[in-house]
């Protein structure tokens, strides 16, 4: 189902109507539901020394909007839309790009006892 | 070019494992360094199945904006500092949300005449959800900036007048579903929840902004989660969930950690009420408190064997989180015990505090959460209390008529002996007097934390 649907929009050039049937649309409320209760158990289990450089990772993961803004950008002709959705894939960048670099510089911060030599 | 699908999807499936394991990396210090390396390749892993799916015409754009990405990125990730991250949590969020809020946009325009009526009211209630994050993070940017006071913005009917903006928002949300072709409906649904976002947050004040910004995330990934949806793109669905669900579950942990519901977090407007407590608190200035210079503190802390250090939101402001560090090494020296206790909403955001020491070089084993350091107060010689107010007032326990009442607090009060380094006598956020400062075993320090501190250091170097 899916295949078609990639196939098909990736020779796409004008702006088509969503293939969307009704066992798509269970099917990706099923791994809507299933992702959410994975983040739970997930997140429930981050240790709270490291909420903040995990917010940095939700933060940078959540601009994953990106894709959705270059979906846009390789669909359209119209010049508005074109602006929009290069100023959406601009944001997102931004963000992961600062996102990931930030998630790192703070979980390097995080040092455990220091064993014979001094930590520095 | 011609590639096979079954390739991209096999890409966003390596893309999907690779975020789950990045959230599962979080769970420890130790592999917390592969947590954001997967999610990045991940990401990437994402964006060029994408760009191979999707064949873009217009490249000079889509290079443009991955350029500036980097061009402001970069410099944003590299200079902040630590003191001033839940600023970069709540902008960056703006950045996020105005993204999808474009991006929801644009589809709609894209759509508006072909697409089912499922699609559109998804697009119609992401692009709300979109629009009230983007303000209510440059809001929660603003304050914590300070750009604009903390102190939460109320007036009556308050809560009606959101409510009701929010409705209408979501009935001209409806029309537009109905009728797609009246696109000149989108701006004034768009412009409502902007209004709403803006009016929502104005109304919060600075000390629940943990609780906020941990809301406002977990809108951004539920938007990029329903624009998964109107794509039928599996992994946008994956990565917004776990960033929804992430979300909310800090949420959850900031709020039950103040004892109080989202709701009454979102429309309590808590510290609202803080001009008529603080002039309760004047009058209490009258009770007898017992101050005490750095000398006389440094003697103190030389007889004790374990010391408790509970750093606040002070520490951060005064940007003493080195000093406490030095004063925590000397003690150590010394022969003391230490270690430092953090209440879990310390801070502007959710962890805030451990970064900081962290930064300090605090090992990460000193760092001890609330649940199990307090029950080590009673056997502990002395707690320093170092910012904090609210999260240490022990009327949370026993008074009932208390505005903390209920809320689980650091039990700093059973400790042997009580150093509280702080400016002045001014009541915390929640605006009540702390009764911490009158029991016979607490000793006041006045004055600015690092200054104190720093006199603490030359104090236990003299001897």
């Amino acid at each position: 189902m899916l295949l078609e649907l990639v196939a098909a929009n990736a020779t796409a050039t004008a702006p088509t109507a969503i293939t969307y049937t009704s066992q798509d649309l269970v099917t990706n409320l099923l791994i809507f539901i299933m992702s959410t209760f994975l983040g739970v158990e997930l997140i429930r289990h981050v240790t709270r020394l490291l909420h903040t450089p995990l917010m940095a990772l939700t933060n940078a993961i959540s601009s994953v909007s990106m894709i959705a803004a270059l979906i846009v950008m390789s669909e359209t002709t119209d010049q508005t839309l074109l602006i929009l959705a290069t100023a959406g894939v601009a944001l997102a960048s931004t963000n992961i790009i600062s996102g990931f670099i930030l998630v790192e510089r703070i979980v390097r911060l995080f040092k455990s006892k220091p064993k014979g030599k001094p930590a520095k | 070019m011609t590639i096979d699908p079954a390739y991209i999807l096999a890409l966003y499936v390596v893309a999907v494992v690779l975020f789950i394991l990045s959230l599962r990396f979080m769970s420890d210090v130790k592999t917390s360094r592969w947590g954001g390396r997967s999610a990045a390749l991940g990401m990437a892993l994402g964006v060029v199945a994408t760009l191979l799916a999707y064949q873009i015409q217009r490249v000079d754009l889509l290079v443009g904006a991955i350029l500036i990405g980097f061009v402001v990125g970069t410099p944003i990730a590299l200079r902040v500092a630590t003191t001033a991250l839940p600023q970069r949590t709540a902008i960056s969020q703006a950045f996020g949300s105005l993204a999808v809020a474009l991006v929801g946009a644009a589809e709609f325009y894209d759509y508006n005449t072909t697409a089912n009526t499922f699609t559109l009211s998804v697009l119609s209630a992401e692009m709300i959800l979109g629009f009230l994050t983007f303000a209510g993070s440059c809001i929660a940017f603003a304050k914590l900036q300070e750009l604009i006071p903390g102190r939460p913005f109320v007036y009556p009917g308050k809560n009606f007048v959101s409510i009701a903006i929010l409705i209408v928002a979501a009935a001209v949300g409806v029309v537009l579903v109905a009728e797609p072709s009246q696109t000149i409906l989108l701006p004034i649904m768009a412009a409502l929840a902007l209004v709403f976002g803006f009016l929502l947050v104005m109304g919060i004040g600075g000390a629940d902004m943990p609780t906020v910004i941990a809301i406002l995330n977990a809108y951004t990934g539920m938007s990029a989660a329903a624009l998964g949806f109107v794509l039928n793109n599996k992994l946008l669905i994956v990565a917004g969930s776990l960033d929804g669900s992430s979300g909310f579950v800090l949420a959850l942990i900031m709020s039950q950690a103040m004892n109080r519901s989202f709701t009454n977090v979102l429309f309590g407007g808590v510290g609202a009420k803080v001009t008529k407590a603080a002039a309760g608190a004047v009058a209490a200035q009258a009770r007898p408190v017992q101050s005490l210079g750095a000398s006389d503190v440094a003697t103190i802390l030389e007889n004790a064997r374990s010391v408790v250090i509970v750093p606040g939101y002070g520490m951060a402001v005064a940007q003493a989180q080195h000093t406490i560090k030095e004063v925590g090494d000397l003690l150590q020296e010394k022969g003391i015990d230490v270690k430092y206790g953090i209440h879990p909403v310390a801070g502007r955001m959710p962890g805030h505090m451990n970064v900081l020491l962290a930064e300090a070089n605090v090992p990460y084993d000193q760092l001890w959460e609330m649940e199990k350091i307090n029950p080590m107060f009673p056997e502990t010689d002395v707690a320093i209390v170092v910012g904090a107010n609210d999260v240490t007032n022990p009327a949370a326990r026993t008074k009932s008529d208390s505005p903390l009442y209920g809320m689980p607090i650091m039990n700093v009060d059973k400790a042997k002996t009580v150093i509280f380094i702080k400016r002045s006598m001014s009541p915390g956020f929640s605006g009540s007097d702390n009764e911490l400062f009158y029991l016979p075993n607490t000793w006041m320090v006045f004055g600015d934390a690092k200054k104190v501190l720093s006199d603490l250091v030359a104090a236990l170097k003299a001897t």
